[in-house]
């Protein structure tokens, strides 16, 4: 009887190793490792100023870690340089918490800005596109909508279309529903997970919003104090035995957690 | 002792910290001037944001400038019985010295203030970042088209400003004061040369320079806030206009 090797599993999308980041005097990460894998939607949630957006800054090269390595499928992110870089950059699309769209340009044309600077479509197919992905994020005929005209929800529905335009293989979310409705929280967290499953992105979702991320989340990751606590797909999560964890899903202010 | 020496070189590397990344910004953004592509209708755009709307602030400070040195000169030139060089004197003093030099503090405060702001509150909200996301760099959109646009309008507002000059002087000194319109223009003619008039443009060229990269080099690296904009644009116009006299002491050593 021969026995058959179970097929290797895929190997991360992204792959942080040992993160150390400080400013000043604070230490925000304390030896990150952190594995992104294919396909998958991974909530990173925290108190405010655990280091999240920090930690996905260092994920992206926007910010540089002291320490450690982020490797994006097997390259080092960090020791890449020009078109190196630019290669791995185009993997990805972030949005932003403030939506970061150029406020000098309509929506059409922020969605269309990276078609137009980093493709050779034609201003016809660019059109094309750019209708497209307003479509899917329900933003039809908002083409001439200038982004101060816009309400918070529709930034980053406007946002996420221009991330999206290019089709990423990897889209991280920072804090995407800070600041809107409870209903609007909803809404965006349903447009992340219908455009994740259209256009098969993996994801990183940075976020505050403890029950709600869970219902998309293949996995939701802790960071406590600049360190990973937890790590586990939701119901697992949920489950924790870490007192941290349940007072933070729990939202008590009694606990090992003072609210500070 | 120690902690006087501690405080001394946290200090000195700040600083040198602060120079090292003024010279990174200004290598990248002068290797991204030769290296295509340029963003044409960027710079075209910023050309008539520095330039065509500057025309009338350099149009009214020049008139007046040039009014105040026929009033000055006609005076002083009474007193050695020489009137009849005010149109030498105000036009030699416009072209090499004061229409470079005015013009460009008035570019920094107009248009070199508002850039700094402009791309403070860009990095504030994430917006240079969006960019770098997009392996784009920023500097690109918003450095290069600044200062192409800036060094290649700054001597032309400064020859605007030395020409309006001259008839405001002619203002004063001929029409108020009753110099002779042919001895006021024909001195100029007759004094003013080719030499004169290049020096005058390559000051220009080199403020224009020197303003625009401080300007865009404090709005890059803006702090944080509003504040942090309001500091940038602050120091931006501040270090702008010292820079533009010290340099036009040592422009003139080497120039004149």
């Amino acid at each position: 009887m021969t026995s058959v090797a179970p097929p290797a599993p895929d190997p991360p999308v992204i792959r942080a190793q040992g993160l150390y980041k400080r400013f000043g005097e604070q230490m925000v990460l304390r030896g990150v490792d952190l594995d992104v894998m294919p396909g998958e939607v991974l909530a990173i949630v925290g108190r405010s100023g655990a280091g999240k957006s920090v930690l996905l800054k260092n994920l992206i090269g926007l910010l540089h870690p002291d320490a450690g390595a982020v490797l994006v499928a097997g390259e080092d992110l960090h020791r890449a340089r020009g078109r190196r870089l630019s290669r791995l950059r185009e993997r990805f699309g972030m949005l932003f918490q403030g939506g970061a769209l150029f406020d000098s340009l309509s929506v059409a044309d922020n969605v269309a800005f990276p078609l137009r600077e980093k493709t050779r479509q034609s201003a016809t197919q660019i059109a094309a596109a750019v209708s497209e992905m307003l479509g899917s994020v329900g933003l039809q005929g908002m083409d001439g909508k200038f982004p101060a005209e816009l309400s918070g929800g529709m930034r980053k529905r406007a946002a996420l279309a221009r991330a999206l335009a290019h089709r990423p293989e990897i889209m991280l979310f920072d804090e995407p529903t800070t600041g809107l409705d409870p209903i609007m929280v909803r809404a965006i967290h349903r447009l992340i997970a219908d455009t994740q499953q259209r256009f098969q992105y993996t994801a990183v979702v940075v976020s505050h919003e403890v029950p709600g991320i869970f219902e998309i989340a293949a996995r939701v990751a802790m960071l406590h104090e600049g360190e990973l606590l937890e790590v586990a797909a939701p119901d697992a999560f949920q489950a924790s035995a870490n007192p941290v964890v349940q007072q933070f899903i729990a939202g008590r202010l009694e606990g090992p957690l003072t609210p500070t | 002792m120690l902690g006087v020496l501690i405080q001394l070189g946290s200090v000195t590397l700040t600083r040198l910290a602060a120079l090292g990344r003024a010279a990174f910004f200004v290598g990248q953004v002068l290797a991204l001037v030769v290296a295509p592509p340029l963003k044409g209708r960027l710079i075209v755009q910023q050309m008539h944001f520095i330039g065509a709307r500057s025309v009338l602030v350099i149009a009214l400070t020049g008139v007046f400038a040039g009014m105040v040195l026929g009033l000055q000169g006609f005076h002083v030139l009474t007193r050695f019985g020489s009137e009849a060089l005010l149109g030498q004197f105000v036009s030699l003093t416009l072209i090499t010295e004061l229409g470079p030099v005015f013009s460009a503090l008035m570019v920094t405060a107009r248009a070199g203030s508002a850039i700094t702001a402009q791309i403070g509150i860009m990095r504030i909200s994430e917006q240079l970042d969006a960019m770098t996301v997009m392996a784009l760099n920023p500097l690109r959109y918003v450095a290069v088209p600044n200062v192409v646009a800036g060094t290649l309008v700054m001597p032309l507002l400064g020859a605007m400003f030395s020409v309006i000059g001259i008839y405001g002087g002619y203002v004063a000194g001929g029409l108020i004061l009753g110099v002779n319109r042919g001895t006021y223009f024909g001195g100029i003619a007759d004094v003013v040369d080719l030499q004169d008039v290049t020096n005058g443009a390559c000051k220009s060229l080199c403020f224009g320079l020197v303003v625009l990269l401080v300007c865009c080099f404090k709005g890059y690296h803006a702090g944080y806030g509003a504040e942090g904009v309001s500091k940038a644009t602050t120091e931006a116009v501040v270090i702008s206009a010292v820079l533009i006299l010290v340099l036009d002491y040592f422009l003139n050593t080497v120039l004149l």
